[in-house]
């Protein structure tokens, strides 16, 4: 009797870890041919449409048509313009002053550049319009300051290098009703004080200035933005109407301690461009204790659309428009990960070769997230750098930014396009129909594009949506902050309702939750 | 048989043996869609879908007192039309879609070899469910902006009316149902031309919705007319303006009438590569 022994494979049973399936998975993307074509398509067509079609047609120029913009001590652009009436401040010291009116007129309807007449100008105080007192290091626009002010319509401010922006007394300045203010040097602290009636004092704020050195300036300044009206409420076309404005202050009590002796106060137009010139009256007018300054302009950071400035300025995710037709193109492609093993059967194979099924979904949802973030990385980087030559090689000014928010908007988009791929895998996996799956992510994708372009709805509709749905994720491209005390149209493309990576959150908080739902059919459905 | 008829003349007409083979054709492609449990899933959704969109937005827009409000009510109140496309879309990229994927369309093209008058049948199908949605979603979303927006301060008397013997609204409501009806076979063209579903879907909504984003970013005025004025979405969405007509990139009828023209230019490359693919 002879037994037969049983046929064994000469090679040992393969492992079936987790990495296995990845690999396994991405042999099934790497050799279908058009899968490979379409996400290189989608990394390229974001570049190609995202580069030329942005600037097309704008005028070309060679780089000094770039204005030369101020930057303040924190590296952010800024506006640095007002009418200044100072005197120097070699130390310490102490600067105290009472205001008593505050007026404002604009050229409505932004005028032309040139000299508008007296008479064309109306009467209108803009909400940020300030006079004050302020310490700055010197009249290079840029330079470090504090001041205490008033303003048309926020009350007493202390505000400081540009973006520090501290509430003091509320209300409107008046004769009736006066403002008292104060700042204190100490080397390079200064404190910023206000009072109702010269005598009780309130503390606003201490801010240290490192910037702060020697002797500073110290005096009375006017200063007043531009109008702002919005004119497209839209998503995608951040215009409005601006206008030089002009704000008269009328100041009395001066008293500067700690100041040179004999040195008088001098009037002088600080960041003076063409367009702040045209407006007539500014100056300052000295009669006894009483000062009346009138001055045009800003002491503000720069922000992005059309807002407080008549610079043509952008950002670096300017070129990042057209992701969203990769991202559609991405969509696709996950969903098909999924839905055409289901079409052609391929998925029992697959399920009978791993039977523990939340790691196929894993291995999936890993191989097509990296291959969208691997292309999608490059694409960004291009967009951005590439993009921001372009730019300025229009003549267009592109507010700088540190390098950590140029990889929050290079890294956060490529991880935008990857998880939004994966999402697609997860609602594939639960539709298992690519048509449903492809159109549901679209929609949701695309109608707040749609949506918040429709005149009187977008601000409230439009926010809405890029809060609580998966196009929060844009908010990683936000490259500048946003500021209360700057008037602007604070909307996409340049800002967004979220904090950059909250909104990538919101995106990912979708992505796992299709994914958990998809893991649950995956196991419960027969395939 | 209609040989037969060619021959003998005039007794037996031509005509008469041709439209009861489109007759065939039209029933068969009917009984497949009417039988496909999803067909009327997706004539809800439509239906529920754009009058939804349209609810909710007309219930957060806001005129308030005092400020000028420069909406144009007509077109706030059809704006679910814009999401309800998709539902429209879906319908017709399934309708040929469906077919390749299962290989059905080997069956139908043996049945009728004629493949012209099959996508025709689909066409006229596609027509017949598509038709009815709109109509229904158009009507909703007008009552639905006719009893929300006078509460939002949209009022009869700052000049806000809502109502069907208004001539420009008559024009954008019978529009909008035609507008639907032309997304339909534009995206049944599309996906006769793309075959597969997911590739389908991806390119009929690019489509629809990528044109409207791409004109608002391209840097370049006279591109940006351009694309608003050949655009099949953004052109033949002007049928829903009703005020500001001085500034709208193309007349509304101007409008439809291109989005017409993509429509039987899908439809025509559509019948052609059906005609010379094998199937």
């Amino acid at each position: 009797m002879t037994t037969i022994a049983p046929y064994r494979a000469p090679q040992q049973a393969g492992r079936d870890g987790f990495w296995q399936l990845v690999h396994a998975e991405w042999t099934k993307f790497r050799t279908m041919r058009g899968w490979v074509i379409a996400v290189i398509a989608a990394a390229v067509l974001i570049d190609v449409l995202g580069l030329f079609l942005v600037n097309a047609g704008t005028t070309q120029c060679g780089g000094p048509c770039i204005p030369a913009v101020p930057t303040g001590p924190g590296g952010e652009a800024v506006l640095d313009s007002f009418y200044f009436v100072r005197q120097p401040l070699p130390s310490n010291g102490s600067l105290t002053v009472r205001v008593t009116s505050l007026t404002g007129k604009y050229e409505p309807e932004g005028g032309p550049v040139g000299p508008p007449s007296a008479v064309g100008l109306t009467a209108r105080l803009m909400p940020w319009s300030k006079a004050g007192i302020i310490i700055k290091q010197s009249t290079r626009q840029g330079s470090a300051y504090a001041a205490m002010m008033v303003t048309g319509q926020h009350g007493v401010r202390m505000q400081y290098d540009y973006t520090g922006d501290v509430a003091g007394l509320p209300g409107h300045v008046s004769a009736a009703s006066p403002r008292w203010l104060r700042l204190t040097r100490s080397g390079a602290t200064i404190t910023g004080y206000d009072s109702a009636d010269g005598r009780n004092w309130t503390k606003v704020a201490v801010v240290r200035l490192p910037g702060l050195q020697g002797t500073v300036q110290a005096g009375l300044f006017a200063t007043s933005p531009y109008y702002f009206q919005s004119n497209f409420p839209s998503y995608a076309q951040s215009g409005g109407g601006t206008s030089p404005s002009r704000a008269t202050g009328t100041f009395d009590h001066v008293s500067l301690r700690g100041g040179r002796h004999g040195s008088t106060w001098a009037g002088q137009l600080v960041g003076a461009n063409p367009r702040l010139e045209s407006m007539p009256g500014l100056g300052f007018h000295h009669a006894g204790d009483s000062f009346t300054i009138a001055g045009s302009g800003d002491i503000a950071p720069i922000v992005g659309g059309a807002a407080n400035t008549n610079y043509d300025t952008g950002t670096i995710a300017d070129h990042l428009v057209a992701v969203i037709f990769g991202l559609i193109v991405l969509v696709v492609i996950g969903a098909m990960f999924v839905t055409a093993e289901y079409r052609r059967g391929m998925i029992r194979i697959t399920l009978a070769a791993s039977p523990r099924r939340g790691r196929v979904l894993a291995a999936k949802a890993v191989v097509i997230g990296l291959v969208c973030f691997a292309l999608g990385l490059p694409a960004t980087a291009l967009a951005v750098f590439a993009g921001s030559r372009i730019s300025r090689s229009h003549g267009v000014y592109v507010l700088p930014v540190s390098w950590a928010t140029d990889l929050q908007v290079i890294a956060g988009t490529a991880a935008l396009l990857a998880v939004a791929a994966v999402l697609a895998v997860a609602v594939g996996t639960i539709a298992r129909r690519s048509v449903v799956a492809v159109a549901a992510v679209i929609v949701v994708f695309v109608l707040p594009y749609i949506l918040g372009d429709t005149s009187v709805v977008s601000s409230g509709v439009s926010e809405w949506m890029f809060r609580v749905t998966p196009v929060a994720a844009f908010a990683v491209e936000q490259s500048v902050p946003q500021y209360h005390q700057v008037v602007g149209q604070y909307g996409p493309p340049e800002y967004f309702a979220l904090a950059p990576w909250a909104g990538l959150a919101v995106l990912c908080g979708y992505a796992a939750a299709a994914l958990a739902v998809a893991y649950w059919l995956l196991r419960r459905r027969d395939a | 048989m209609s040989q037969t008829a060619t021959v003998t003349g005039r007794n037996m007409p031509l005509p008469a043996a041709a439209t009861r083979a489109s007759l065939e054709v039209l029933r068969a492609e009917w009984t497949k869609v009417r039988t496909v449990p999803e067909t009327g899933w997706l004539v809800a959704a439509t239906v529920v879908l754009t009058v939804a969109v349209s609810t909710a937005v007309t219930a957060v827009a806001r005129c308030a007192p005092g400020s000028a409000c420069t909406a144009d009510t007509t077109k706030l109140s059809l704006i679910g039309v814009q999401a309800g496309q998709a539902v429209v879309a879906i319908l017709a990229v399934l309708a040929i879609t469906g077919e390749y994927s299962t290989g059905m369309i080997r069956t139908t093209f043996t049945a009728m070899p004629r493949r012209f008058a099959v996508l025709a049948a689909k066409a006229a199908v596609l027509t017949g469910l598509v038709l009815p949605a709109a109509l229904i979603s158009v009507a909703g979303c007008l009552l639905a902006g006719r009893e929300i927006l006078p509460g939002q301060g949209f009022t009869a008397a700052r000049g806000f009316a809502l109502s069907m013997a208004h001539g420009p609204t008559l024009r954008a409501a019978v529009g909008s149902v035609l507008y639907l009806v032309l997304i339909g076979l534009l995206a049944l063209g599309i996906s006769t031309v793309v075959r597969d579903s997911a590739a389908a879907t991806g390119t009929v909504l690019g489509v629809l919705y990528l044109a409207p984003i791409l004109a608002a970013f391209v840097g370049d005025p006279v591109w940006q007319r351009r694309i608003e004025r050949y655009g099949p979405t953004s052109a033949g969405l002007t049928i829903q303006d009703t005020t500001g007509m001085a500034h709208l990139p193309i007349s509304p009828w101007g409008g439809i009438a291109v989005l017409a023209l993509w429509a039987a230019a899908a439809l025509l490359a559509g019948g052609l590569v059906l005609r010379l693919r094998d199937a």
